[in-house]
């Protein structure tokens, strides 16, 4: 069978509209003898479809311009469209890795706009999600990085305790991968019969993985070579860059929302917030390893005193009423229905929360002029942020220094490209 | 008719039964199932299963049942020959044809090549277990193992796509640095056994004991006591070289596939990709080889005499010495899945800055000690 190839113009705007990319190289550049290295958006280091064009000198990167955005899907706008209680299963989408701590930070967002506090056993629930998500979403970050750096070991011994996290999701939720737990007002559900001390047990047993971690990767010599002194990012670079997380605190800067701006009663668990000292890629790993542990510690203390009481807040109007006595009570079927077609009667007014999710600051702006859809919705994401220091520390550093950087800085592109 | 006469018939056959013997009937399929071997094993220590299915589908040639031996997925490497023969052999438009089609076969080869001086047993019916015992062995298998460079920097250029000239840039450098560490710590051996002959480096090794367990005589004398340290040094050095000659972890620079994606045979499928990956496992084979017969007494086992004595002690000494050469193989899948991956400059750091020197030191303390226990 004939066939022909035919050139196609596909206008590669990000390497087109940066000018200065080609102005730079023309001027540097005059022997011609640097490279331009398209590192993904299909990358096995960039986790995602994070687009990095490199300018190489060697295996010395001059110039990196990260590209983002290939994974869009206009979240902002489609919560514009829906009342708060639909938007709950977008929120699954944006770190993919830590669902339900994005449901959360999402429901206290909404319900700080409704002047509403959980009950204690709701808040302890949800403390267990957001630690129980720190966990999940560490394990990977350390594993893909210590992938990256080459020890594929590590990463599928985390993967392994991880899918215990997705039990345990399962369990809660029903869903293993994108749980959409919280509702505006309390959760979908109490936590099942058997649920606590699956928990307790899944903590006695991922303390001895994160060890087995440590003592695979800690000391070890190459790991350390490969990381001590490796992108680092400076205290005022971190500040100026408005990083959050791991990633900023690895910098020597004391910000823990969780200890800063106190939610879910965070203020009464007894946990240390690991701050690093050089900003570097070791310190970025040690941090993660250390906050583990932190969260393990959390989780003991709410299973210690896991309260007893209602899990949602008493509004009828506005939060769905049990099923039970839905299907037997004239008011609650109307209400059911009400709050399910139109959504919660949020006031009108804007509010903004961030919540320390795995990543750094997961932040809700949220603009409404009253009734169940919000006017506009702003997600402020951390992996977006931390993203944005790249061109600023890759140029100086080696082509494998490069997936060191980006497996230490543990970036979910479902929650940087919305 | 004086032709025919001659020509030696004896050693023409014998050489082209070992030739068969070994690379078909032993190597090839020892590269097979140390891929397997290989996949077993990480999933063992990555605690997962790996291939335990495929047995071998017996019911397709009228048997009843199909044969899934004990272990299960011994089949797999079968399997995967046929699938890698089986697979569309793509040849992208952009590259340089005749160095990408001459890139895998020069991987391959010298690898195969370089078997052809190893003494794989002692002697079994009266035919030394040699294919061709040359008074240069040692000479030959590294001159023939640096052709190998070749077939990695022609992939790597050949594919005319960056991602590959980056690999073969690196194994460029990484190999010849690393050839030199492996030639400088292969002197001592040469000093202490007093030839480059593998045969007789095992001879050697045979009557005064490993190289690295002087023990295995059943005497222990001063200048094996001495000849200790510098043996041990030099058995480290080799090994590390050697594990960068054959491209693994920690070394697998030239095909780190977290930076590279696939390093040097990025472009390549089906069987083309099949010999790169062959080559790199047959190298594997041949370098812990040398690695037994350098410092671990080739053949030899302790209390077991050689095949002079019977064709089952000949038989025997091959069956120790693949056995050995597993061990080490074994060794290398091990470190493989357990260390992370060096940087580039630290593996030249690595390379010129203490291996080499410690293989150069190595070599005069081994010639003191010779000399003073003369």
């Amino acid at each position: 069978m004939a066939f022909s190839t035919k050139e196609f113009s596909a206008p590669d705007t990000i390497a087109k509209s940066h000018g200065a990319l080609e102005k730079a190289s023309q001027t540097q550049d005059l022997l011609g003898e640097k490279l331009i290295l398209n590192m993904g958006p299909s990358h096995p280091a960039t986790h995602g479809v994070l687009r990095l064009i490199l300018e190489m000198d060697g295996e010395v990167v001059t110039k990196a311009i990260p590209d983002i955005g290939y994974l869009h899907r206009g979240d902002e706008k489609i919560a514009e469209n829906m009342h708060y209680n639909q938007f709950v299963p977008y929120t699954d989408r944006l770190d993919y890795l830590a669902p339900l701590a994005n449901n959360v930070a999402y429901a206290l967002a909404v319900e700080k706009l409704m002047g509403w506090t959980l009950p204690p056993r709701g808040q302890a629930i949800r403390v267990i999600c957001c630690e129980l998500a720190r966990i999940s979403s560490h394990l990977l970050g350390v594993g893909c990085m210590a992938m990256d750096i080459g020890a594929m070991t590590v990463f599928l011994h985390t993967f392994t305790e991880r899918e215990k996290v997705y039990n345990l999701c399962e369990m809660l939720s029903g869903a293993r991968f994108t749980t959409s737990y919280t509702r505006v007002g309390g959760q979908t559900r109490d936590v099942p019969p058997g649920f606590l001390a699956a928990v307790r047990k899944f903590i006695d047993e991922v303390l001895p993985v994160v060890d087995d971690v440590d003592s695979l990767l800690t000391r070890n010599r190459i790991f350390v070579d490969r990381c001590r002194d490796v992108g680092v990012i400076t205290k005022e670079q971190a500040i100026a860059y408005a990083l959050s997380g791991p990633n900023l605190r690895a910098s020597g800067v004391d910000h823990d929302l969780r200890k800063r701006q106190p939610y879910l009663g965070y203020e009464t668990y007894d946990f240390e917030v690991p701050i690093g000292s050089i900003g570097d890629c070791y310190d970025r790993y040690l941090c993660r390893m250390e906050e583990m542990r932190q969260s393990v510690g959390i989780l003991r203390q709410v299973l210690d005193r896991f309260p007893d009481g209602p899990i949602n807040v008493e509004d009828a109007k506005n939060f769905a009423p049990p099923k039970t006595t839905v299907l037997t009570k004239m008011e609650e079927l109307i209400h059911h229905f009400i709050v399910h077609t139109e959504g919660p009667d949020v006031p009108a007014g804007e509010v903004y929360f961030g919540a320390e999710n795995p990543k750094g600051e997961l932040g809700f702006y949220i603009n409404s002029k009253g009734g169940g859809t919000p006017h506009r919705m702003k997600i402020r994401s951390p992996s977006f942020v931390n993203l944005s220091v790249l061109s600023e520390i890759l140029p100086g550093s080696m082509m494998s220094d490069v997936v060191a950087i980006l497996g230490s800085l543990d970036f979910v592109m479902g929650e940087c490209d919305r | 008719m004086a032709l025919l006469d001659s020509i030696p018939w004896f050693l023409v056959f014998t050489s082209l039964g070992k030739t068969i013997f070994l690379v078909f009937l032993v190597v090839l399929p020892m590269v097979s199932y140390t891929v397997y071997a290989e996949r077993r094993v990480s999933a063992l220590i990555q605690d997962r299963l790996g291939p335990n299915r495929t047995g071998f589908p017996l019911t397709l040639l009228g048997f009843k049942k199909d044969f899934s031996p004990f272990l299960g997925g011994l089949g797999q490497p079968i399997a995967d020959a046929a699938k890698f023969i089986l697979k569309e052999d793509l040849t992208p438009g952009h590259v340089n044809k005749p160095y990408f089609w001459l890139a895998p076969a020069l991987a391959m080869m010298p690898a195969l090549i370089t078997l052809s001086a190893l003494p794989f047993g002692s002697e079994f019916m009266g035919v030394k277990m040699v294919v061709a015992d040359i008074n240069v062995g040692l000479l030959f298998m590294f001159a023939i193992s640096s052709v190998g460079v070749y077939g990695i920097v022609l992939a790597g250029w050949a594919s005319n796509s960056k991602y590959p000239f980056l690999g073969g840039i690196r194994s460029t450098s990484q190999m010849i640095s690393y050839e030199l560490c492996m030639g400088l710590s292969a002197v001592p051996v040469l000093l202490v056994a007093g030839s480059t002959s593998l045969s007789k480096i095992i001879d050697y090794q045979v009557h005064e004991g490993w190289l690295l367990l002087p023990i295995t005589d059943g005497k222990l004398n001063l200048r094996e006591l001495l000849l200790f340290l510098p043996m041990v040094l030099a058995f480290i050095t080799f090994t590390i070289s050697m594990f960068a000659e054959t491209n693994r972890l920690p070394f697998d620079l030239p095909e780190s596939e977290s930076e590279l994606v696939a390093g040097y045979h990025t472009e390549y499928s089906s069987m083309k990709f099949a010999l790169f990956f062959l080559g790199e496992y047959t190298a594997m084979i041949a370098g812990s080889a040398l690695t037994v017969v350098l410092f671990l007494g080739g053949w030899h086992l302790p209390f077991i005499p050689d095949g002079s004595h019977g064709p089952i002690w000949g038989a025997i000494n091959i069956a120790s010495f693949f056995g050995k050469v597993a061990v080490l193989l074994f060794f290398f899948i091990w470190v493989r899945w357990t260390l992370p991956r060096f940087r580039y400059d630290q593996l030249m750091k690595l390379g010129w800055l203490y291996l080499f020197e410690i293989a150069l030191v190595n070599i005069f303390l081994t010639a003191g000690i010779l000399a003073f226990t003369h």
